[in-house]
């Protein structure tokens, strides 16, 4: 296997890191490069941060390896190689009535790093995460295959679900989709004011698929005003989607200025009547992928860059909650969208991410003072009894995030036992410490 | 097109061969994938499947003719318009070669006289048909034989010139033959090569040859830029160009 020299990013564009990339297209390949150089597997480079980042070491590109292996249509059971994305999975099945029972905010995110990041969607509530619909994962330590299913190797495949593809090259995952009705769903969007309308709303709300887009920038009476989405899936199809359009370049600083930010989502708040709100039908892609329209949104955050802070509190933390919103309104510092929604307790994994309570995502340019400003959110989101999630993480203190996950000791143990010569080690695991107890 | 298709892909391993058989499978051909690594093309045929296709993994060494008529025997079974395509290849390095010269046999098996032999046997059988479209992919290193890379430029340039003649037989019959050259494609086989420039994707390759297989075109360079930049090199008086090291 030839490796290549290449640069990359995590998709927020501030962590950067040079490797030595190897990008197999059959699993013999695969095989061979890892007997003679074992490397962390990455996928489509969507997580944010670091954790798709290996400097100055070596990765294994997987997104050439993106077969469907097998798929039936009665049971919905599908296998394929970690290299095909969701997106383009859900627009196989879709038409032929299933879907991935989880996808995340981007159609582009790879099973592979799904199911290391065991992400959630907007479904999370009624279908936990997306690594509690995985069957089997296959694993490559080395040349060595081994196979992990909730009940087989069955910390193996805990240590694997949200791992950070610590216990090995996850190179073929086995899910059991889940039915759907037509190619499209019935959307319904209604204005919210504030922020205590909002926790109301998302508590009472009945949808399968639930979302709260708030806008960060509004302060005092109009705290944590937005818009909710709610969404069922039903029958019907539409035509598909027209061509996506791309960033060219890396925009200016200005672009997502706080005045401009504050148009934007004063406009996006706008748009939506008040009272009953308005339905439509929308697309499948266009509903669970809305940025995936505009390709390398992430360059119009100018060439420094920029930062998603996640976290979730538990249920009974709303008033941290709403601190966390008020320091983050009053900074003047956040872009447009910010999203709020109630995750259920589903989680597959040691270090998956979801509680019960509610999460919270915001981007922030990579400007200065941000670092302060992210580091004051992971204190109160600490003491909450809450955490960050390592997908979109860059900033995070080891000690801290350990402190989070209380299963990270038992993560530690296992991933010991499935990697011994730390060769899985990624930029993020090194920073935060991640593969030591303490 | 009510007629139905069916392509035999040789080489169905490859890359661009995957992103090929996807596009036709889309269109609703059979596809018959033919090549060395079964487990592998096992895989790609599931894959097309899975996706509502029809499909099928077949045995094809360019190196072994004896397996030969298994493969055309099975093509002959399918009905409507029979197709093939060629992305059967290998590159050695020169410094290989220069090493070792008995690797220039087995180079021009897989690059020409492997693939040709098959095509001629298939040849019949398009001409008894009617119609039929051989899509044949060379590479822009058959133009001009370069010190880095001439025994493989040769076999490229010897199938080319085999295409040619194929063409001219063909259309006698209803048939057609494209030539393909692509320049620099993100293949595995180029992955990691230094002095790589203006690199297309697999599936854009695969896109321009179905797209100039509608059209009718006969040869064709993909991206169409390099019509252009191998225009340039063929100009070049060759004493000058045997000075120069491209």
């Amino acid at each position: 296997m030839r490796w290549n020299t290449v640069e990359c990013t995590g998709w927020g564009r501030v962590h950067r890191a040079t490797s030595q990339v190897a990008r197999p297209e059959r699993l013999s390949t695969l095989s061979a490069t890892l007997a003679d150089t074992p490397a962390p597997g990455v996928g489509n480079r969507r997580s944010y941060g670091d954790a798709c980042l290996n400097g100055d070491g070596h990765a294994v590109d997987m997104t050439r390896m993106d077969r469907i292996l097998s798929f039936d249509r009665q049971t919905g059971v599908l296998e394929a190689e970690a290299g095909l994305t969701i997106g383009a999975l859900a627009h196989v099945t879709a038409p032929q009535g299933w879907l991935p029972a989880v996808m995340p905010g981007t159609g582009r995110a790879t099973l592979g790093g799904c199911a290391a990041m065991d992400v959630h969607g907007k479904n999370h509530h009624v279908a936990g995460s997306f690594g509690q619909h995985v069957l089997s994962v296959t694993l490559m330590q080395g040349d060595r295959r081994v196979v992990a299913t909730p009940n087989r190797n069955k910390s193996l495949f805990r240590a694997t679900m949200g791992g950070l593809g610590q216990t090995g090259v996850i190179a073929q995952l086995k899910l059991q989709l889940k039915p759907c009705p037509g190619t499209v769903l019935e959307v319904r969007e209604r204005r919210i004011e504030c922020f205590e309308d909002f926790i109301r709303a998302l508590d009472g709300s009945q949808a399968d698929y639930v979302v709260g887009w708030i806008d960060a920038a509004a302060t005092g009476a109009h705290l944590g005003r937005g818009v909710l989405e709610e969404a069922q899936l039903t029958r019907g199809d539409t035509p598909p989607r027209s061509h996506s359009r791309k960033v060219p370049m890396d925009a200016p600083g200005f672009a997502l200025s706080p005045p401009v930010v504050r148009l934007f989502n004063a406009a996006y708040y706008g748009r939506i009547p008040p009272g009953e709100g308005r339905a439509r039908t929308r697309r499948i892609d266009d509903f669970f992928f809305p940025l995936d329209k505009i390709h390398d949104w992430n360059r119009l955050y100018g060439k420094r860059g920029f930062h998603q802070f996640q976290c979730v509190v538990p249920l009974d933390q709303v008033a941290a909650l709403r601190e966390i919103l008020v320091e983050i309104a009053e900074a003047h510092l956040a872009s447009p969208l910010a999203v709020l929604k109630r995750l259920g307790p589903g989680r597959a994994g040691h270090m998956s991410f979801p509680m019960e309570g509610y999460t919270l995502a915001v981007d922030f340019p990579a400007r200065d003072g941000i670092e302060a400003l992210i580091d004051q959110l992971e204190q109160l989101c600490r003491q909450a009894g809450g955490r960050l999630y390592l997908a979109k993480d860059a900033l995070a203190h080891g000690e801290a995030i350990k402190a989070m996950y209380s299963e990270h000791g038992d993560w530690v143990a296992e991933t010991a036992k499935a990697d011994p010569d730390g060769a899985y080690e990624t930029d993020m695991t090194r920073r935060l410490t991640l593969r030591s107890a303490r | 097109m009510s007629d139905s298709h069916t392509w035999i892909i040789l080489g169905a391993t490859s890359s661009m061969a995957r992103a090929f058989a996807r596009r036709v499978s889309a269109e609703g051909a059979t596809v018959l994938l033919a090549g060395r690594d079964m487990e592998d093309m096992r895989k790609t045929a599931a894959d097309l499947v899975a996706r509502g296709g029809r499909a099928e993994a077949l045995p094809f060494d360019a190196r072994t003719p004896s397996g030969f008529d298994a493969l055309v025997e099975r093509g002959r079974t399918e009905p409507g318009v029979l197709n093939a395509a060629v992305f059967v290849g290998s590159m050695p390095e020169q410094s290989a070669i220069d090493a070792d010269p008995g690797l220039i046999d087995g180079t021009v098996r897989d690059n020409f006289t492997g693939p040709a032999h098959l095509l001629h046997m298939l040849a019949p059988e398009i001409e008894a048909r009617g119609a039929g479209t051989i899509v044949g992919v060379g590479s822009v290193a058959g133009d001009r034989g370069r010190v880095g890379n001439y025994v493989y430029g040769a076999a490229k340039a010897g199938f080319a010139t085999y295409l040619s003649g194929l063409r001219n037989r063909l259309n006698r019959a209803g048939g057609h033959v494209i030539t393909v050259k692509p320049g620099f494609v993100d293949t595995a086989m180029t992955w990691g090569i230094e002095g790589m420039f203006l690199v297309a994707s697999p599936d854009a390759v695969a896109r321009d040859i179905l797209r100039a297989a509608a059209k009718g075109r006969n040869v064709i360079y993909t991206p169409f830029f390099w019509r252009w930049i191998m225009l340039i090199i063929r100009l070049i008086p060759e004493p000058v160009f045997k000075k120069l090291s491209i």
